[in-house]
């Protein structure tokens, strides 16, 4: 009897294996920087090219790196996330306009609200391999000593938003200012 | 006919107007080699099933030329991995490096193997032994009796 039944068990097995598998974002891929120090750049902004913007200068800041273009369609649909959390809270948001033209750039951020402290270009694309880019839109937390603490693949939807991101970006602005205290 | 015809240039056409060939000047064939083996070997993490070298993304477009200038810089085959595995992590790799996270994905199949191996084995042992027939005690007194008989049938 149980000769018969070991098939079914292997099968069973099997299936529920595949259905664990199903339940698994193929694109979330765990990132190589959490906890590494994010990569360093300098790029042009977005609304003066003619300066350009190190990130060095966010040393000791907690901020977010949001990337993001006019031709990706989901970052639309984030877009309103970062303008209602921006409209609420300060936060230090920072946009990388990944391979898009600065015009078509500026024309999407009119029309769809600037919710960015400031945003740089990255025409050719070569900060977004830096940083492991490869589906867009995508956000980093990087804390005060410039170490990368999360990163979201795919659009920031309000949960993220209200269950990580802030709740990590307030950890990690006080947690930073009781260790310089003692 | 017309229509066909007209069908068949149209196909024969969009295929011309869509193919983009990228050419590279390499230094040695060696190096074109190498070139082909790493576009082939690292994954495209835009269409997560094809490698470098099949993809059209323009993040596999970018990397290809990246692997290009890198293989002209004479940087070593570790060091281009190295290069695409702090960026996009072990999985851009089709290669795994073997390691705590990816053992069973290596020793796996050998594993199975095994198991296969020592599950026929032990399938072959058992029915080997039910073949044997069991014999009574009587019979075995028989079967003794009758060997007796034939050799001392043979002594005389």
């Amino acid at each position: 009897m149980i000769r018969f039944l070991i098939p079914w068990f292997a099968f069973i097995a099997l299936v529920v294996l595949l259905a664990i598998g199903l339940t698994h974002n193929p694109r979330d891929i765990p990132s190589p920087f959490i906890g590494k120090a994010a990569p360093e750049f300098s790029l042009p902004m977005l609304e003066r090219p003619t300066i350009k913007f190190s990130s060095v200068a966010m040393k000791g800041k907690v901020w977010i790196l949001n990337v993001w273009a006019s031709w990706c369609v989901t970052c639309r649909a984030e877009h309103q996330v970062w303008n209602t959390l921006t409209a609420m809270e300060k936060i230090n948001l920072v946009g990388l306009n990944y391979k898009n033209e600065v015009p078509e750039a500026r024309a999407w951020l009119k029309q769809h609200g600037n919710p960015y402290l400031f945003c740089v270009s990255d025409i050719a694309g070569q900060v977004g391999i830096d940083w492991g880019v490869y589906a867009v839109p995508e956000t980093f937390i990087i804390d005060k000593q410039g170490i990368v603490r999360f990163k979201q693949i795919g659009a920031v939807t309000h949960e993220v938003m209200l269950e990580k991101i802030m709740p990590l970006v307030h950890q990690l602005e006080n947690a930073d200012a009781t260790e310089q205290k003692s | 006919m017309k229509t066909l015809l007209t069908l068949v240039i149209f196909v024969f056409m969009s295929h011309v107007s869509y193919a983009r060939i990228e050419v590279h000047q390499f230094k040695s064939q060696q190096q074109e080699q190498r070139y082909k083996t790493l576009i082939n070997e690292l994954r495209c993490l835009v269409c997560q099933n094809q490698n470098l070298a099949d993809s059209n993304a323009e993040l596999a477009q970018d990397l290809r030329k990246k692997v290009y200038n890198m293989v002209m810089e004479d940087k070593s085959d570790k060091q281009i991995h190295e290069y695409m595995v702090d960026r996009y992590g072990d999985f851009v790799l089709y290669r795994p490096p073997f390691k705590m996270r990816t053992y069973l994905l290596w020793t796996g199949p050998f594993l199975i193997l095994a198991t296969g191996l020592i599950l026929l084995i032990t399938y072959i042992h058992k029915r080997n032994k039910n073949n044997t027939v069991s014999i009574s005690e009587k019979d075995r007194e028989r079967v003794s009796q009758l060997l007796d008989d034939i050799t001392a049938g043979d002594e005389k």
